[in-house]
């Protein structure tokens, strides 16, 4: 008897993994992967949410730090659109040969210095109150993005460098995966305070306090984009969006300008 | 809840087992019953991906199924897309990593079996596919089971692996292991949470079914 029931029991889980096997998938696998800056996690969620009410279309997003996005599309991930965080990750791309073209500016981002709710640190954007609760030995975590792989983390690195910091600083680092994660240890506490970008320290969900940093202490965060060779009418549709006019008003309420000219 | 995730999750489980399961019988038994010298050398493979780094995994993954290796060369050429970041990489990478989480169990369970029922069993008159049938694999069963109930369990909860060769991609490979560590990087900790103490509860359902089934049988053992 019970061997009985046990062969049924094997038979239906048999039959649960080959229906499991020819189930299709969810309705939006179709809609094209996408690749963007950890930076525009939030500007780039109600961008596809107001693209999907405007025409109708879908995309799916992944965000990561632009370097790794990189490295996984030149090792063959299907995204058809990138938004980097700058200006170098998509040049380089379009000399893999995997653009058809040299891709476009989308908008000029900026870095801003934050610090969790209930910190009494200084922010400024020449960083002076950073330095002053260095040096006092108050910052204990600085949260930055890594500095080899997302952009903000590499601009945060010149602004350190810039001000004389990066020495008292360094011992003091931890580094986020992308500026995301990096934004996510200031915005939990876990560190006393985070280079970020403007759009992050801009979200609703941060009850924290931000400075803009001088922008005179790094490169310009230059934001460029680029269609893939295999991009279909979908992200092109969607590319063409983010440069509309509803796309730059967007853009704009999350901290992004235009570049000059 | 991030619905999708779960969903890919789920099937990514059951298409592992689908494969993995078969595996774990044939190469199960035949590791419980050789004798040949080789058999240490086997055993450690399929112990491997429990004890190496899931990055060290995700590194040779990529470098053996992208598109510059003659695997991704070749599946490109098939089906028009690549291997890595996308569903069926996932589910090469997954097989992979659940091999000793299904091998291991129904191994033992071959050898609690006995060469002692074997041989009574042929000399029943049974030939020995007979006696596998009706003899081995019922007995075994209960190890099989418990295999595949970890391999799927496991799966639910690969992060490592599925991050390096998956790339987060929503409805393709943006597993639940994934989709918490998207939404506590989007701040949204409610999210995470709902999900966290989902894989919480199907983890410890699965390990304690596993106790269960191996309780119910104490003669054969896994």
């Amino acid at each position: 008897m019970a061997a009985m029931q046990r062969r049924r029991f094997t038979i239906h889980l048999a039959a649960g993994l080959l229906l499991a096997h020819f189930t299709p998938v969810a309705a939006t696998a179709a809609a094209p992967p996408v690749a963007a800056a950890a930076s525009l996690r939030y500007v780039l969620d109600e961008a596809a949410a107001a693209f999907t009410r405007e025409t109708g279309k879908a995309v799916r997003i992944s965000y990561g730090a632009s370097g790794h996005l990189v490295q996984q599309m030149e090792a063959g991930a299907p995204f058809q659109l990138f938004l980097s965080a700058d200006e170098a990750h998509v040049f380089r791309l379009a000399d893999s040969g995997l653009t058809p073209d040299r891709g476009r500016i989308y908008a000029v981002g900026h870095l801003a210095i934050a610090a969790p709710k209930g910190s009494k640190l200084a922010l400024d954007p020449r960083l002076k109150g950073l330095g002053a609760a260095l040096s006092a030995g108050r910052i204990r975590r600085l949260a930055i993005a890594n500095p080899v792989t997302a952009p903000y983390g590499t601009r945060a690195k010149e602004a350190l460098a810039a001000t004389g910091l990066w020495a008292s600083a360094q011992p003091r680092l931890v580094t986020g995966e992308n500026v995301g994660q990096a934004f996510q240890f200031v915005a939990s506490g876990g560190a006393d305070a985070g280079f970020v970008s403007l759009s992050l320290a801009l979200s609703p969900g941060f009850t924290g306090r931000y400075a803009i940093v001088d922008p005179a202490l790094h490169q310009p965060l230059t934001q460029r984009m680029v269609l893939l060779n295999k991009a279909g009418p979908e992200a092109r549709a969607f590319h063409g969006w983010l440069l509309s006019a509803s796309g730059r008003a967007l853009l704009a309420r999350h901290g992004y300008t235009q570049p000059k000219g | 809840m991030d619905w999708q995730a779960l969903a890919l999750s789920v099937r990514l489980g059951l298409i592992t087992l689908l494969f993995l399961v078969p595996v774990a019988i044939l190469l199960g038994r035949w590791l419980a019953t050789t004798r040949w010298r080789g058999k240490p050398v086997i055993e450690a493979l399929v112990l491997l991906p429990l004890v190496l780094p899931p990055t060290v995994l995700g590194f040779y993954l990529l470098a053996a199924l992208g598109p510059a290796s003659p695997i991704g060369r070749a599946w490109e050429t098939l089906f028009g897309g690549g291997l890595v970041f996308s569903f069926q990489g996932l589910v090469v990478a997954s097989i992979l990593v659940n091999i000793p989480f299904a091998v291991q169990p129904a191994q033992r369970a071959f050898e609690a079996t006995g060469q002692g029922l074997r041989d009574a069993a042929a000399t029943c008159g049974l030939s020995p596919i007979a006696a596998f049938r009706h003899i081995e694999l019922p007995l075994a069963a209960p190890g099989i089971l418990t295999g595949a109930i970890l391999a799927f369990a496991h799966t639910l909860g690969e992060f490592g692996v599925v991050l390096m060769v998956g790339g987060a991609i929503p409805g393709e490979t943006r597993t639940l292991a994934l989709s918490i560590y998207d939404r506590v990087q989007a701040l949204d900790m409610a999210g995470a949470g709902q999900m966290a103490a989902l894989l919480l509860a199907l983890s410890l359902s699965a390990v304690a079914l596993t106790f269960f089934l191996t309780r119910r049988s104490p003669d054969v053992g896994a």
